[in-house]
């Protein structure tokens, strides 16, 4: 199969594209969509689809949200464009309580098959309402599907398996890596939810991450090698389900556990990892067990401040040390 | 005397109102009884709205509805016994238990839902417009919501939108005068819904929905218009709710003298007075009146004797993948 070398916002482009060229039934839905969206991942959609199926809508995210479940109810595909995760907050009731509920309340008579794309993450400078990581949030949401990549491959594999799905999928494109690049193969294979990819392998150390910390994560990796640290670096991809066999399987061997996420660290999905590692494997056998993430502040604004905010390199090597201890 | 209605169209409006009614009644004493778990809101003399709108729209049709949804759902058609019994939060519900009377479904005939969220099935309603229009489909979306429902932003954003997209969408506000326990007039500025709506591109007209005819007309020919496509429409209908909020409210709060009144407005009584005067026999409108009431009798029955939902079920239809198994042992 041939392969080609892509940034990852045209990855999911190019699966969004395949996608709707596949399905008459996927359509595209959101403010400026019909211009390509804010970044490009839907761009010449209007002139191969039309303005029926690639919806420039108005700034009214309620009913974004809320007439993609409806249109999703009578049997079409919609992928609903949130631009930025956080305007998802003006949606949450026809997020929450409508198409993560409406399955289950109606004991099966609905199916709510819609991609909702949320793209988050620290990003240019955007301060506390454009950069928020809330992903954890959603994990905790019975009904969905959070997804969670950080390759042009994954996002795109993802993103037709999203589209395909007929559980409701909560996609978090990674809007800081969509300039990144890697390669992206020509007819684009839908990747399962649930498995999670191993960036990078070694024994003394699991690290667990996903979305858009992933390349500080490798380039941790790297250094902690040179140092005569080998880690075994694992992508969950997917938040919910996400891969515990693969991670418990990693730690096993290791004996060691690091969660870097970008998030606030209090109370996020690496919480979760670390309890589960626990429980799974027992105390005995797991020798640290340590998250790394944001302090429980809201992304500040100016460089220098917004900088002290993220996890970077650096600090996920002294983590790692820290945990070996 | 209104010409354009046949002695059989009037006696479908009169059977719809009196299968409400009587469903109302015979769920609001089971929950007397303390056999219906939760609460219930019951339409009880807004009767005219739910039948006089639902005769003009086919199975294909798709409505969603309120939190005050039983009569929506049995003027589009939902079955008797799976409502019942999700009312009772039996085996055999609609909903598998899993909703009750305030999330009351039938997608088999065309009913998309009641909701827990004031305005939360405007949005729906709307995208199930889009979805229609885009398959080429001849089917509308209708949309029933309260006069509480026009302070919420969905309301406007959906308005809007419909609009904007010339969907095959009608609104539908049920207009009782309350919010829960408020008059609505006492919270909502300007000159109302029928104004809020022409300001977002949408005609309305407003009915009295005590008047079942009048209802049934009106909304025949707004149909016909969003059939024909040419965009949303809304209808207005004022009525007037006889029992509380919700079935532990019992309304004492609210003024004797407007109770009364109302209660000489009674929809189903004045279309049986204009029956009798079109020459229907007293005893044929009793008989259709008993047979009803049997007809919900037996659904509680039946209710009553319905099993429980095994635990299992309350594992089921979460999501495909991802999906918490039931271990098989109780939590
Ligand atoms: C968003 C939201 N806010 C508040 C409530 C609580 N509530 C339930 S019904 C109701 C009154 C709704 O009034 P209206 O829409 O006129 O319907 P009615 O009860 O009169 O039929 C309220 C406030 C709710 N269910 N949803
Ligand atoms: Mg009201």
């Amino acid at each position: 199969m041939s392969m080609h070398q892509v940034t990852l916002v045209e990855a999911v482009r190019l699966a969004a594209l395949q996608e709707m060229r596949r399905d008459p039934t996927v359509w595209v839905m959101g403010e400026d969509v019909a211009r390509g969206g804010l970044y490009g991942q839907y761009r010449d959609f209007l002139p191969e689809f039309g303005a029926e199926r690639v919806v420039s809508t108005p700034i009214s995210e309620s009913t974004i949200m809320g007439a993609g479940l409806g249109a999703a109810l009578v049997g079409t595909r919609p992928i609903i464009e949130m631009r930025i995760f956080d305007f998802v907050m003006c949606a949450m009731d026809e997020l929450v309580n409508q198409i993560a509920k409406i399955r289950y309340m109606f004991g099966g008579q609905a199916r709510p098959s819609v991609v909702v794309r949320m793209p988050h993450g620290i990003w240019r400078n955007s301060a506390a309402q454009h950069s928020q990581m809330l992903e954890s949030w959603f994990v905790h949401l019975p009904g969905v599907i959070v997804v969670t990549p950080s390759t042009p491959a994954d996002a795109a594999g993802l993103l037709v398996n999203a589209i395909r799905s007929d559980d409701p999928v909560l996609f978090f494109d990674p809007k800081n890596l969509f300039p990144a690049t890697g390669d992206v193969a020509s007819v684009i294979e839908p990747i399962p939810f649930g498995k999670a990819r191993l960036a990078r392998e070694g024994r003394d150390l699991t690290i667990v991450s996903w979305s858009a910390i992933m390349p500080a994560v490798e380039q941790a990796a790297a250094t902690l090698a040179a140092d005569g640290i080998a880690a075994d670096v694992i992508d969950l991809r997917t938040l919910w389900p996400w891969d515990q066999e693969a991670v418990c399987a990693s730690v096993a061997r290791t004996g060691r556990l690091l969660v870097v996420q970008e998030a606030v660290s209090v109370a996020g999905f690496g919480a979760e990892v670390v309890a589960t590692v626990l429980e799974t494997l027992g105390p005995a056998r797991v020798k640290a067990a340590r998250r790394l993430g944001a302090p429980r502040i809201p992304i500040p604004f100016s460089p220098p401040l917004e900088d002290a905010v993220k996890v970077t390199p650096a600090k996920i090597v002294a983590a790692a040390k820290a945990a070996m201890g | 005397m209104e010409p354009t209605h046949n002695i059989r169209r009037l006696m479908d409006l009169y059977r719809t109102m009196s299968r409400i009614r009587a469903f109302e009644t015979a769920a609001l004493n089971a929950h007397k009884e303390g056999v219906v778990p939760g609460p219930l809101h019951v339409s009880i003399g807004q009767e005219g709205v739910a039948a006089g709108v639902c005769l003009n729209l086919t199975t294909e049709d798709r409505i969603t509805s309120n939190h005050r949804g039983h009569g929506h759902a049995l003027a589009k058609g939902a079955g008797v016994q799976g409502m019942m019994r999700e009312l009772f939060g039996r085996e055999g519900g609609h909903c598998r238990g899993k909703g009750g009377s305030m999330h009351i479904a039938d997608f088999s005939v065309g009913m998309l839902g009641a909701n827990g969220v004031v305005s939360g099935g405007i949005p729906i309603a709307v995208g199930a417009a889009q979805g229609l229009k885009m398959l080429r489909s001849s089917a509308i979306a209708v949309c029933f919501f309260g006069d509480g429902a026009i302070n919420r932003g969905p309301f406007l954003e959906g308005l809007n939108w419909a609009a904007l997209y010339n969907l095959p969408v009608l609104f539908i506000c049920e207009d009782n005068g309350v919010s829960a326990f408020t008059a609505t007039d006492t919270v909502t500025a300007g000159p109302g819904v029928i104004a809020r709506a022409a300001s977002l591109g949408v005609p309305g007209v407003t009915v009295d929905g005590n008047d079942a005819l009048a209802v049934d007309e009106a909304a025949g020919r707004l149909v016909a218009e969003v059939r024909g496509g040419k965009g949303p429409r809304l209808l207005h209908a004022k009525t007037f709710r006889i029992t509380g909020h919700t079935s532990t409210d019992a309304a004492a709060w609210r003024d004797p003298a407007d109770v009364a009144a109302a209660k000489a407005r009674d929809p189903i009584d004045r279309l049986g007075l204009l029956l009798a005067d079109r020459g229907v026999a007293t005893a044929d409108l009793d008989a259709l009146r008993l047979a009803v009431f049997e007809e919900m009798e037996a659904a509680v029955n039946d209710a009553k004797a319905a099993p429980w939902p095994d635990e299992a079920i309350a594992y089921e239809d979460v999501q495909d993948v991802g999906a918490v198994r039931f271990s098989g042992v109780s939590a």
